[in-house]
């Protein structure tokens, strides 16, 4: 009983929500081009939907390959990172700097680059966002064995890919899923900021593009049903891996066993 | 004991860390095939280091290590450090296994039940660390030092984090382990009632820097059990290492 209650929990308090939002703009009579209320925007939802969900594959696409290249290539760098501190060294400042800076801001330069192939640029956007929080968490777990499991491997004369492989690779695993877990929202959103520095480009176009078209003509209930879709994919996104991360981990890490 | 053939003989030994300290001046000793050895010494007397300046994890500063009988080869010396030091991610079965793994000795999985056997786990083989208790965790790492037959198994103060009568089973444990498997052990402690209990032989350590200030040999039957504790004579030699030991630290400042 008090399980179900703490499951439902956040859904009572979105339900309160809603109710009270749709309540609200009913009473002070507020137009649909300000706030429109849950009702409209799930009315959109349902006879705009067949677009908007066409918006969705192609920003959930560029997404997913996003993460798909954060994923390798956030590894691969902190595996070769971590083969030496001097190649560390010499690295890290480069993926800090291609960290730091807003993405935004290089979205111009790398869509000129990629030759007007739009899924290319927003591709290539949304991985500079994503692949750091891999990267470094990855780099920090190839590091975190026990030091006296280095010196057990030493001992019987592992060579370096036995240690890698059988040592330093597990040891990274719950580090590099909860960089996955921060890269998989990040790649939503760099798919996002893509587009919208982008804009149209190609025939196809995804959610950020539809956000911006609705709020120029002042669509504001098709604006608030794109803006549903997307946060539904976020939280999407964010369940999967959340899950992927809890089977692997589930037979020997504390963070993925259950305490009842 | 003393007829036994010399497996390791350390001459004038010495280490000094990176960051100056002296760990280890001049230590002499001979270990004979088949014995059981403790380093007994209080904590920071080097007694680690020569652990693991034996097992070849670090290169000595000074001195020579040789082994008459031919240099170890990956495999021939098995290590027990402090901690278990297990992989938390593989089952006990891989634990076990790992050190096969790392020597190209794969194929050779009836191994690891017969460690398991050795250190009675055998129904947890496919358990996972965290779901041991501290002392069966220990057995873990105890199987795994066994499973390549070492000739010389290292122990660093294994015991020290256990409750006493776990450590007293496991003491017990290792001793049978010692007298069918036949290697040598070479086992490091600061318990004075653990020593005696274990070896043929003690060796006592002075701390800062780690010299050997004495070494004892321990006249008691080869055969014993959980009644030797109450045995007079085991009584009498714990008080000639107590007294040895405080010997050694006098002098030192008082703890």
């Amino acid at each position: 009983m008090r399980r179900l209650l703490y499951r439902l929990a956040p859904l009572f308090l979105g339900l309160i929500g809603l109710v009270l939002w749709e309540g609200l703009t009913r009473h002070f009579d507020v137009p649909v081009y300000v706030l429109p209320g849950p009702v409209v925007i799930a009315e959109t939802l349902w006879t705009d939907g067949a677009g908007l969900l066409g918006a969705l594959w192609f920003t959930l696409r560029i997404t997913l390959l996003a993460l798909l290249a954060a994923t390798v290539g956030g590894v691969l760098l902190a595996v070769v990172m971590a083969q030496s501190r001097v190649i560390e060294r010499s690295l890290f400042p480069y993926a800090v700097i291609a960290q730091v800076t807003p993405v935004v801001a290089i979205a111009p330069l790398i869509i000129i680059w990629s030759n007007d192939n739009t899924t290319l640029a927003l591709v290539i956007c949304a991985w500079i966002v994503a692949f750091f929080p891999i990267a470094a968490n990855t780099m920090t777990g190839l590091n975190a064995a026990e030091k006296n499991l280095h010196d057990l491997f030493r001992l019987y004369g592992a060579n370096r890919w036995q240690t890698l492989a059988l040592l330093r690779a597990p040891a990274a695993l719950p580090y590099f899923l909860t960089g996955l877990r921060i890269s998989g929202g990040l790649s939503l959103v760099g798919a996002v900021v893509a587009e919208f520095v982008a804009g149209t480009g190609g025939a196809e176009t995804g959610l950020a593009f539809r956000i911006l078209e609705s709020g120029y003509r002042l669509q504001i209930p098709r604006l608030f049903a794109a803006l549903v879709l997307l946060a539904a994919a976020g939280i999407a996104i964010y369940v999967a891996l959340d899950l992927l991360s809890r089977l692997v981990l589930r037979r020997w890490h504390d963070s993925a066993v259950r305490r009842d | 004991m003393s007829a036994s053939p010399t497996l390791l003989r350390l001459q004038g030994l010495s280490h000094r860390y990176p960051t100056g300290l002296l760990a280890l001046d001049g230590v002499s000793l001979d270990v004979g095939a088949g014995d059981f050895f403790s380093l007994l010494g209080p904590s920071g007397c080097g007694k680690s280091t020569l652990l693991r300046l034996a097992a070849g994890l670090e290169t000595p500063t000074g001195g020579r290590i040789d082994w008459p009988g031919g240099r170890p080869t990956p495999g021939d010396v098995g290590f027990v450090f402090q901690e278990p030091t297990l992989m938390p991610w593989a089952s006990v079965t891989d634990n076990v296994r790992l050190p096969l793994r790392l020597t190209g000795r794969d194929s050779r999985t009836p191994d690891v039940a017969a460690a398991l056997d050795l250190v009675g786990l055998r129904e947890f083989a496919d358990a996972y660390p965290r779901e041991l208790s501290g002392g069966m965790k220990m057995r873990v790492s105890l199987a795994r030092a066994l499973v390549t037959k070492p000739r010389l198994l290292l122990l660093d103060e294994p015991f020290a984090a256990l409750d006493e009568i776990t450590r007293f089973r496991l003491n017990e444990d290792l001793l049978r382990i010692w007298r069918t498997q036949g290697c040598t052990v070479i086992f490091v402690t600061h318990s004075v009632f653990e020593a005696a209990f274990l070896s043929q032989r003690v060796a006592i350590m002075s701390a800062r820097p780690g010299r050997i200030v004495a070494d004892e040999a321990i006249d008691l039957p080869g055969e014993r059990d959980a009644t030797l504790r109450t045995d007079a004579a085991y009584g009498a030699i714990c008080r000639k290492l107590s007294d040895r030991l405080a010997q050694a630290m006098h002098g030192e400042a008082a703890l």
